[in-house]
């Protein structure tokens, strides 16, 4: 592809796997464990920091040699927020009900440390597309890992997949609720998503053993 | 007085900012290696908490509610600036933190050296934002009870991150499987903490019913269906 070259394609496609933001920089944890029960409110969260961290990356690489250092957190803090509140205006809006389930949790991306935490590691030192790349890359990374979590604890917890029940009606006793199978309801609260994401900690370092600290 | 107390046990056990929703994970899990710094952040925490919150309810009271504007004048009583709310309360933090962060390195360098790049950190700690946004969200009344919810929500956090800190360095000399080492077992050992505090949620039984979160809902209306259900299915038969 003439339009991105390798060493940007490993922008995109490094938060994937190898240097996961969530999973390895260990960098957004709080909305990764608290809105996953429904992968409907995963997908959206994904989309959301998609915008915000896209958009952000490029805004700040674009200021990046006009703003004085002392008060380079508060920039970054006032152009997230105003990005927050575009993305928070708009959900409530067009999407009411998915707004109320992610409560403050849309608020919280303003927080979310993955933002911040690439602003300051790439956009403040990189041009705008390089930055565009790496803000689109770590947020798939995070949506990626948000949306496995989402989906073990959608299905195991109530049988469906984006509100779709996939797994038969428990109600009727059909598909597999006829063999006795019952919804593990448990996978709905939140500590079970804490331990799924020790979960894939461990399958990921399993894989690639550089990962693993002494 | 009732209400001041019962906030305070549901902000510390059962809303605990870190196992029931999960706020201020990043710092919790990057500062729980040693007991001494987790105590010296947790403090920071409740100290930060306890002055943003009060300090963000009286802005949202008397600037950013729907009808908040009119004590300068009855013609303002329709202006909702509730959409200002993120900016003003993260400036408000940011500020905040930057006062204590010169307080601290005035009254105590050691402390100061000890949190070291953490402080500046905490102003983008979801849990003092997230106290703010919690505090708006469950319309808290009084500015004693902002008061009450900053220190006691800090509270909660501080006890969760002195509890991982002392099981970490526990469980150094433990065999844990080498992928799971560090991370991983902290993850899994903070979900088992979590369902051990979930056994408070009995405590305070007749409270706010809108406090409770989302996933207890989602429980509680599938068994609520289900329920209905079986009555029509026997109506039925």
């Amino acid at each position: 592809m003439g339009l991105i070259s390798k060493k940007d394609t490993k922008l995109i496609t490094d938060p994937l796997a190898d240097n996961n933001p969530i999973t390895i920089q260990v960098l957004g944890i709080c909305s990764a464990l608290a809105i996953t029960a429904e992968l409907k409110a995963s997908l959206v969260m994904g989309i959301a920091v998609l915008f915000v961290l896209g958009i952000g990356n490029v805004v700040i690489s674009l200021m990046r040699n006009i703003i004085p250092s002392k008060i380079r957190i508060i920039v970054q803090l006032i152009v997230v927020a105003s990005l927050v509140i575009i993305v928070d205006q708009v959900l409530k809006a067009y999407a009411y009900e998915l707004s109320k389930t992610l409560s403050v949790f849309v608020g919280l991306i303003i927080t979310n440390c993955i933002i911040m935490g690439r602003f300051e590691a790439f956009a403040l030192g990189n041009g705008p597309w390089r930055a565009f790349l790496d803000g689109i890359g770590n947020a798939l990374g995070y949506a990626v890992i948000l949306l496995a979590v989402g989906f073990f604890r959608e299905l195991l917890g109530s049988g469906t997949l984006f509100g779709i029940p996939v797994l038969g009606d428990p109600i009727e006793k059909t598909g597999l609720y006829s063999t006795g199978y019952e919804n593990n309801g448990f996978m709905l609260m939140p500590p079970m998503a804490l331990i799924i994401v020790g979960l894939i900690i461990w399958v990921q370092r399993s894989r690639n053993t550089t990962l693993i600290e002494d | 007085m009732i209400e001041h107390i019962e906030l305070f046990f549901k902000s510390i056990f059962i809303d605990n900012m870190v196992f029931a929703v999960f706020l201020g994970m990043c710092s919790y899990l990057a500062v729980s290696k040693k007991v001494a710094t987790a105590v010296g952040l947790g403090a920071a925490v409740i100290f930060v908490l306890a002055i943003t919150v009060p300090l963000n309810w009286l802005l949202d009271q008397y600037l950013l509610q729907p009808g908040a504007l009119v004590w300068l004048g009855p013609e303002f009583a329709e202006y909702d600036l509730g959409f200002l709310s993120f900016i003003m309360f993260i400036a408000t933090i940011a500020t905040m933190v930057q006062l204590v962060e010169i307080v601290v390195e005035k009254f105590s360098p050691s402390l100061y050296n000890s949190l070291g790049i953490f402080l500046p950190l905490i102003a983008v700690n979801c849990a003092i934002l997230g106290g703010s946004l919690f505090m708006q969200s469950r319309e808290i009344e009084t500015l004693g009870l902002a008061i009450n919810y900053g220190i006691s929500s800090g509270i909660g956090w501080f006890l969760a991150i002195l509890a991982i800190a002392a099981i970490r360095e526990k469980i150094r000399y433990s065999n844990v499987p080498a992928p799971l080492r560090g991370l991983g077992i902290t993850f899994i050992v903070t979900g088992l903490m979590g369902i051990g505090f979930l056994s408070f949620g009995g405590m305070l039984t007749g409270g706010d019913e809108e406090v409770k979160d989302e996933a207890k809902e989602v429980v509680m209306e599938t068994s609520e269906v289900e329920k209905e259900e079986d009555n029509q299915i026997k109506t039925v038969n």
